[in-house]
């Protein structure tokens, strides 16, 4: 594993950083280490968050502090290792008519037919790389260089819940209505974000995502069921 | 038994101390902004786990009890009344049944709390009921016609008391940052910069985040690191170069850099400013940092010891000093 390095987050926080840029090898000292640190059940930690490069270790300045938790850690980091087996999820996905507002538009700006970009999209296998912005809204990683987009240049209002949207090497499912600079290029009624269940967050960073696709009266027949 | 919200200004809502554990799948903590006037609140009412109270905003609130209720504020220095009597604004009381309660802005302070015993009834989502604004799961912000449950007994009169406004509880014009976690990122002009001058309050300032203007900050370029994990207390620095101090409903991750890291206590005395107050940055050490923060919580827990003192009338305060010292006089001196 990668040598982390640690630097203090204000008096309650510990950011450890494997690297600047976004690999799976960096990736795979995060999750490790997220792994390690959970299981140590260190005490005065509340959170852990896992990122691209980094994981930030959110801790109660009332019962530990910076050294302390660094050198509980640093004992930590040189055993861990193996990180949980990832699961690998299948996302029914419909790629058609209004689902699909933004697909023309790639196909424009990337010369291929529609269903090139849709057979790019899920040929593909995508990795949950980290949570953020808002519950559930997970930042995959994977989408193929052929159907890469940087964001548009104004975002786009209600955006509505389960759109598959990409941008760059990214792709994300949304889990609310929101505003996004993304593509929209289809809709699952997979529901990432399950915010009344006993896991609301059934996907865990670290675990890969197939996007299969679906016809529209499919997909219709699917969601009255 | 209920509490009807006459009028809510903007940016009132019902918070506990906070949904912990849950910000690595993108929910962020939320709770109150001044945590410590929270506490102080809790203590006031003699509350237990999972007390949540009515956060009130600059723009103020007006309610009415339906019955006859025991209630507590403190925060910030906010105007009360009831039905047009002033109170002072620290302290447990009751509002009699059909009376109003006004909360306005007063003298100081950005936000305060406002709760009954044991806190209102509402659903929990994910152990807590904080209302998570930006989804709107757990309620949303409160408005005119909302009914809040108290979950307890409705009266403990002897718990009514008055209190002094603590200093510490003060917005003091100074917030101590520990430099990172990205200064790496900005020029030496930057990280000078943020603390050789004077930063204002601007009015954007609301739960998310307080942003600030001065010395211009912005990053060497604009550079697109990968997205990071936030905390709050972040002093994140986007491309207009003016730094935004990230409080309860921060977003949980994102990609501009973060110039420095607000120290725990000080976020909760800082989000008590208001537009147009003045704020000096600080550099301590995480170290220091800490001890700070740990010195204010023994500040507030021995202010927090003193509260009993406080209760009940002027028969009862004089009571308690005729059981410790003998026989006390009409205006409290004792006699021998």
């Amino acid at each position: 594993m990668i040598a982390p390095q640690f630097q203090p987050v204000g008096d309650s926080g510990v950011m450890i950083r494997f690297g600047d840029e976004i690999t799976d090898e960096i990736h795979a000292g995060v999750l490790a280490m997220d792994q390690a640190i959970t299981a140590a059940e260190l005490p005065g930690v509340r959170e852990l968050v896992p990122s691209f490069t980094g994981l930030l270790v959110v801790y109660d300045p009332l019962e530990t502090e910076y050294q302390t938790l660094i050198r509980a850690i640093s004992g930590l980091s040189a055993r861990s290792g193996d990180a949980r087996e990832a699961r690998e999820w299948c996302l029914p996905t419909c790629y058609e008519g209004d689902f699909a507002p933004d697909l023309q538009a790639v196909c424009d700006q990337t010369g291929l037919s529609s269903d090139a970009v849709i057979n790019a999209h899920t040929s593909a296998s995508y990795k949950l790389f980290m949570y953020g912005f808002a519950p559930g809204y997970g930042y995959l990683g994977g989408t193929p260089e052929s159907i890469q987009l940087p964001r548009k240049t104004a975002p786009v209002r209600d955006i509505p819940k389960g759109a598959v949207m990409i941008a760059g090497p990214q792709c994300i499912v949304t889990t609310m209505v929101m505003p996004t600079g993304w593509w929209v290029i289809g809709r699952t009624d997979f529901e990432v974000f399950q915010p009344f269940e006993d896991n609301p967050f059934p996907v865990a960073v670290g675990d890969t995502i197939r996007f299969q696709r679906v016809s529209a009266d499919d997909f219709m027949k699917g969601q009255k069921s | 038994m209920s509490l009807e919200v006459k009028f809510a200004g903007p940016l009132c809502s019902l918070q506990d101390s906070g949904r912990m554990g849950f910000l690595r799948y993108g929910v962020t903590e939320s709770g109150p902004m001044d945590r410590q006037a929270f506490r102080i609140l809790a203590a006031m009412l003699e509350a237990e786990e999972g007390f949540n109270a009515i956060e009130v905003s600059l723009a103020g609130m007006v309610v009415q009890a339906k019955q006859s209720l025991t209630l507590g504020f403190c925060g910030g220095e906010f105007a009360l009344s009831i039905d047009g009597e002033a109170l002072l604004p620290w302290g447990v009381f009751t509002l009699p049944a059909g009376k109003t309660l006004t909360i306005r802005a007063g003298a100081s302070g950005s936000w305060g709390y406002l709760s009954c015993l044991g806190g209102f009834a509402t659903d929990a989502w994910l152990d807590s009921t904080s209302s998570h604004l930006p989804s709107g799961l757990c309620g949303g912000y409160l408005q005119a016609g909302d009914i809040l449950a108290p979950s307890a007994a409705s009266l403990r009169e002897d718990l009514n008391c008055a209190l002094p406004i603590p200093e510490f509880s003060r917005f003091s014009g100074n917030a101590r940052i520990v430099p990172g976690p990205q200064n790496h990122l900005f020029p030496e002009r930057a990280k000078q910069a943020l603390f050789q001058g004077n930063f204002t309050v601007t009015r954007e300032f609301d739960r998310m985040g307080m942003r600030l203007s001065g010395a211009s900050l912005a990053p060497e370029d604009a550079l697109s690191i990968p997205s990071e994990a936030i905390i709050r207390g972040s002093l994140q620095v986007p491309g207009h170069g003016d730094p935004i101090v990230l409080l309860a409903d921060h977003q949980t991750t994102g990609g501009y850099p973060k110039i420095a890291t607000m120290i725990t206590c000080d976020q909760d005395t800082t989000a008590q400013a208001r537009a147009g107050d003045v704020v000096r940055f600080t550099e301590v050490s995480a170290e220091e940092g800490t001890k700070t923060t740990r010195d204010r919580a023994q500040q507030v827990a021995n202010w927090i010891a003193e509260i009993p003192t406080h209760r009940g009338s002027l028969a009862d305060k004089l009571n308690r000093v005729n059981l410790i010292s003998g026989i006390v006089g009409p205006d409290g001196t004792p006699h021998h």
